[in-house]
């Protein structure tokens, strides 16, 4: 890490600026799946930026495209995806025309991500300290001296007692929540310039969920680094991010800071979501379910609104592009014809 | 069954290899019916003066040394060919499949049991054992039958093993149990449909051991005697009379041999689509 | 609550489990205690939920209570009749296997994917009410007008549905032969929040127009506060607070159960500050000490005491049980302060 200059230079002259505003910036970024029953247009130019030291959160339901999203900047997608349109720029770099060797470089070492489903993401025939060592080796931070003991550093950092001891463990003789402190701790150690968490806390139970996702959080903090948090659970997103970006079928429909999007929200989908989030509200009916069902994402006939088809305040000029972007104050955008009134 | 039967037509529409091999087991399976009935001429009629002709408009096959024409032979022997693949895969399919699964679904002694029976088969060199098999019991059909359903029992036993093992945690299982379902009904109404489609294939492939194991006992002169029209023996009698020439004697039978196979094989990966719900769109 | 005698009575449950090397003879030298002496009751149109997390015995008495398993100690009366002694294998057959029914967590795994919707509904009429023909295909419509599941879906398999389908396939399977009590585990867990509202509100719809009794088994503490009347909280085996809902979410009583809900994320509101991190993990449920309580080590309080003499479960305040030596005051003191206070 570099603190007097924020340019990082890689091997094979990559160069990721970690100092550049925004640090990461996805700009009208549209992606289709090619699949046996048709094209999938699983994004639609989707624009959001990141800067350094800021949390983030892509919120939305199954099929709302989010992780879509994470996997196109880590360049994980399926083989069936294809980008048809935008940029995705990192640092300086563009992702999106980088090869693969480029790519290998800066993945792991500046972007790193956790996955859902710790146990299923880490190499179940590896003790962990191994596969923490692993990461430090190939992007040449360490010698094979050192790497061992890093990797216990590694370990401590992220709380998992006795590390000493348990580097030498494999996978499934840990807890989920201590296997996801594992991923962390791979995910942390070559202290990337930006995170993206997957979903990183279903499954776990509560009580894990807040100690890892404060973890997360103070690791962030202490590192300067920049965290993209994709997950459905609104509440989570409340706690920990400061802004939020909605998503829906494949667009995002509204972005703003956390403390605005509750206060305010105007977008229709926003609002429905809030209203069906248990967290917020203290009767059973006073909970209200989103009417309609996800646009299928593979009609050539998709309105320039995808929530249109199923929104109670629908208009005819709802069906005509182009989708208008609103940006009202302080950060908070939005993509709506008929937004909801400002709140008093 | 109206469902199973349009999604028949339509995995077989799209896959014309698939097609083509269902319809070359129509075709096997009506000679088989039909039998000497649609022969040209008495597969056990013999004619000395037609002795070793080669292919010809009259024997389109030509004829064998007691004259015998190929063609109808081949024909006649459809029947207890097809007949001895399908009982015995039949057979082993049936018990071993039970077997399999009851072992796998309750653990234990039965597992046990059934697993060293299961080892015990496979120890052997399977031909061997056939062989040892029908020589012990006794040179007949019906002991082909048995000894080919036994040498193939385990494939089916360990398979179904495997499933239930895994299926026996499924939620599905202790709903099944909620409902009222004794354990044997778990196994045979909820298990046993589950792993059906993987034994499709399985039962394709064995299809074809099975026949290529008739014909191999015959070929050693176990099992089928002459003057027994089987392709198996087909062929060991035309085997001497390729040195000397004449091809069509061994070739002929040998081809419908291969062909029946490579049929069976192709069937069933179209058979496992056909029955597997989740390849229904 | 009524006076009349509850639905479901459940007093000293346990059932352990036998690890570790085994002797000559097969007994083993330690036993998990599973669950670890449970006394309960379900009252008739009563919502008691059952929250607690991995390792705290939940999965282990859901399948004791629907007599899937047998207990090894304690008595279960359901209605009136003894049910813990019919072994499991036998339960089958037994006129209240049909009024003891559940609502599985994953949909999917818990259908048939050989069976469509509507031979999976049929399972249990079948079985336990020996229905057959026209008076059967009414039964399996009628179970699925009042889950609202289109008729037409009744011929799909499970991989045709979606994940709201398939749950009101789950309920509709587990209403059909009209049980008295429902026992949910998760139901909504791996549903989206737009889906969970609506299976949310139809539960509870079930319950008032079939007269159902509910043990709601629940990590998301939200929806378990929007649903239940009553509380269980879990913890090693044990009961460790029980009581209204809503007054264990104002004022929790035990350590455990502060913690718990400490860790809940609201959205909109921050719960950082108030986070009580328990330190370390679950004490083993191997042969555990009788004479520690099972919290201790992690408690934030923790004398004494609480080291040798495990705290039973006791009435703190009118309906309210904690098993602490000193459990919260609020808790507490909730019936007097009413008195005091007078003005509104």
């Amino acid at each position: 890490m570099n603190d007097a200059g924020t340019i990082v230079e890689l091997r094979r002259g990559v160069r990721i600026d970690r100092g550049r505003t925004p640090l990461l910036a996805v700009d009208q970024l549209s992606l289709e799946f090619r699949t046996r029953s048709g094209i999938v247009r699983a994004l639609e130019n989707i624009s959001f930026d990141l800067k350094r030291g800021e949390t983030m959160a892509l919120v939305g339901e199954s099929g709302s495209g989010k992780s879509v999203t994470a996997y196109a900047i880590m360049g994980i997608n399926d083989e069936a995806a294809r980008v048809t349109g935008g940029s995705i720029v990192f640092g300086g770099l563009d992702l999106l025309s980088a090869d693969r060797k480029t790519l290998d470089e800066i993945r792991g070492r500046e972007l790193a991500i956790i996955f859902q489903n710790p146990r299923v993401a880490l190499n179940p025939i590896r003790p962990i300290g191994q596969q923490i060592a692993d990461v430090l080796l190939r992007h040449g931070n360490v010698t094979a001296r050192e790497a061992p003991d890093r990797a216990i550093e590694m370990l401590a950092k992220v709380r998992i007692p006795d590390p000493k001891r348990r580097a030498a463990a494999y996978p499934f003789e840990l807890s989920g929540g201590m296997c996801q402190r594992v991923m962390i701790a791979l995910a942390l150690a070559c202290e990337p310039a930006l995170l993206i968490a997957d979903e990183p806390t279903t499954g776990l139970d509560i009580t894990t969920q807040a100690v890892i996702m404060d973890l997360v959080a103070e690791l962030a903090a202490s590192q300067h680094m920049a965290t993209l948090l994709i997950t459905h659970d609104l509440g989570l997103a409340s706690e920990y991010c400061d802004r939020i970006a909605v998503m829906h079928a494949g667009h995002i429909v509204e972005i703003a800071r956390t403390a605005d999007l509750f206060a305010n929200p105007r977008h229709p989908y926003t609002a429905k979501l809030i209203a069906a989030t248990p967290g917020g509200v203290d009767r059973l009916d006073a909970l209200t379910s989103i009417t309609g069902n996800l646009p299928d994402l593979r009609r050539n006939n998709l309105p320039p609104c995808r929530y249109s088809e199923r929104c109670e305040r629908r208009a005819a000029d709802c069906a005509e592009p182009p989708l208008p972007r609103r940006a009202l104050s302080d950060g908070h955008v939005l993509f709506c014809q008929h937004p909801l009134p400002e709140a008093p | 069954m109206n469902q199973i039967l349009r999604h028949a037509r339509y995995v077989l529409g799209e896959n014309p290899v698939t097609a083509a091999s269902f319809g070359m087991f129509a075709l096997f399976i009506i000679a088989a019916i039909l039998g000497p009935t649609i022969a040209p001429y008495d597969p056990l009629a013999s004619n000395t003066a037609q002795a070793l002709a080669g292919p010809s408009p009259a024997h389109w096959f030509g004829t064998d040394q007691l004259g015998r024409d190929i063609f109808s032979r081949i024909i006649a022997a459809t029947r207890l060919d097809m007949g001895i693949a399908l009982s015995s895969v039949a057979l082993a399919f049936g018990v071993g499949t039970i077997a399999g699964l009851a072992a796998g679904y309750r653990g234990g002694w039965l597992d046990r049991v059934v697993g060293r029976i299961v080892d015990t088969i496979m120890a052997f060199p399977l031909f061997v054992l056939a062989m040892g098999i029908v020589a012990a019991l006794g040179n007949n059909i019906e002991n082909i039958i048995y000894a080919t359903a036994i040498i193939n029992l385990p494939i089916y036993a360990r398979l179904a093993r495997a499933e239930a093992n895994v299926r026996r945690e499924a939620g599905f299982v202790e709903a099944a149990r909620l409902c009222g379902n004794s354990e044997t009904r778990i196994v045979l109404t909820q298990l046993f449909p589950n792993v059906m489609p993987l034994m499709m294939v399985q039962i394709s492939l064995t299809l074809g051991y099975a026949i290529l194991n008739a014909a191999g006992l015959s070929f050693i002169g176990l099992g089928v005697r002459p003057p027994t029209p089987e392709w198996g023996i087909m062929v060991a009698e035309g085997a001497s009379n390729i040195i000397s020439g004449e091809w069509w004697v061994a070739l002929f039978p040998g081809l419908v041999l291969m062909a029946a196979v490579f049929c069976f094989n192709l069937m069933g990966d179209g058979l496992r689509d056909i029955v597997d719900p989740r390849r229904r769109t | 609550m009524s006076d009349a005698e509850p639905l479901l009575d459940v007093a000293g449950l346990r059932k352990l489990y036998p690890v570790g090397a085994r002797d000559w003879r097969g007994a083993a030298a330690s036993r998990l205690h599973a669950v670890d002496g449970v006394s309960l009751t379900i009252g008739r149109g009563e919502t008691v939920g059952l929250v607690g997390e991995s390792g705290c015995g939940k999965s282990t008495l859901v399948r004791l209570l629907t007599r899937l398993i047998d207990p090894s100690d304690g008595t279960i009366r359901f209605d009136g009749a003894d049910v813990g002694t019919v072994p499991a294998r036998r339960f089958g057959r037994v006129p209240q296997r049909a009024q003891i029914q559940m609502v599985f967590q994953d949909a999917t795994d818990s259908l048939n994917p050989r069976f469509t919707a509507g031979r999976s509904i049929a399972d249990p009429l079948m079985r336990l009410r020996g229905l057959s023909g026209a008076a059967l295909r009414a039964r399996i419509e009628e179970a699925a007008r009042l889950t609202g599941l289109p008729p037409e879906l009744l011929t799909r398999f499970p991989h045709q549905l979606s994940g709201g389908q398939k749950a009101r396939v789950g309920i509709a399977r587990a209403i059909a032969v009209e049980p008295k009590l429902l026992i949910l585990d998760e139901p909504t867990s791996a549903l989206d929040v737009s889906v969970q509202v609506v299976i949310l509100q139809l539960l509870e719809d079930l319950k008032r127009r079939l007269n159902l009794s509910y043990l709601f088994v629940s990590h998301d503490l939200n929806v378990v506060r929007l649903l239940c009347d009553r509380i269980l909280v879990m913890y090693l085996g044990r009961i460790v607070e029980s009581g209204r809902a809503a007054e264990i979410f104002r004022a929790p009583a035990h350590p455990y159960t502060k913690a718990l809900l400490s860790a809940v994320p609201t959205p909109g509101v921050s719960s950082r500050e108030r986070r009580i991190a328990l330190p370390g993990e679950p004490r083993s449920p191997v042969d555990p000490d009788p004479t520690i309580c099972a919290l201790y080590g992690r408690c934030p309080k923790g004398t004494e005491r609480c080291r040798s003499e495990a705290p039973a479960l006791r009435e703190i305040a009118p309906g309210r049980y904690a098993a602490c030596h000193f459990p919260y005051e609020g808790a507490v003191s909730s019936e007097p302060r009413l008195a005091v206070a007078g003005s509104r």
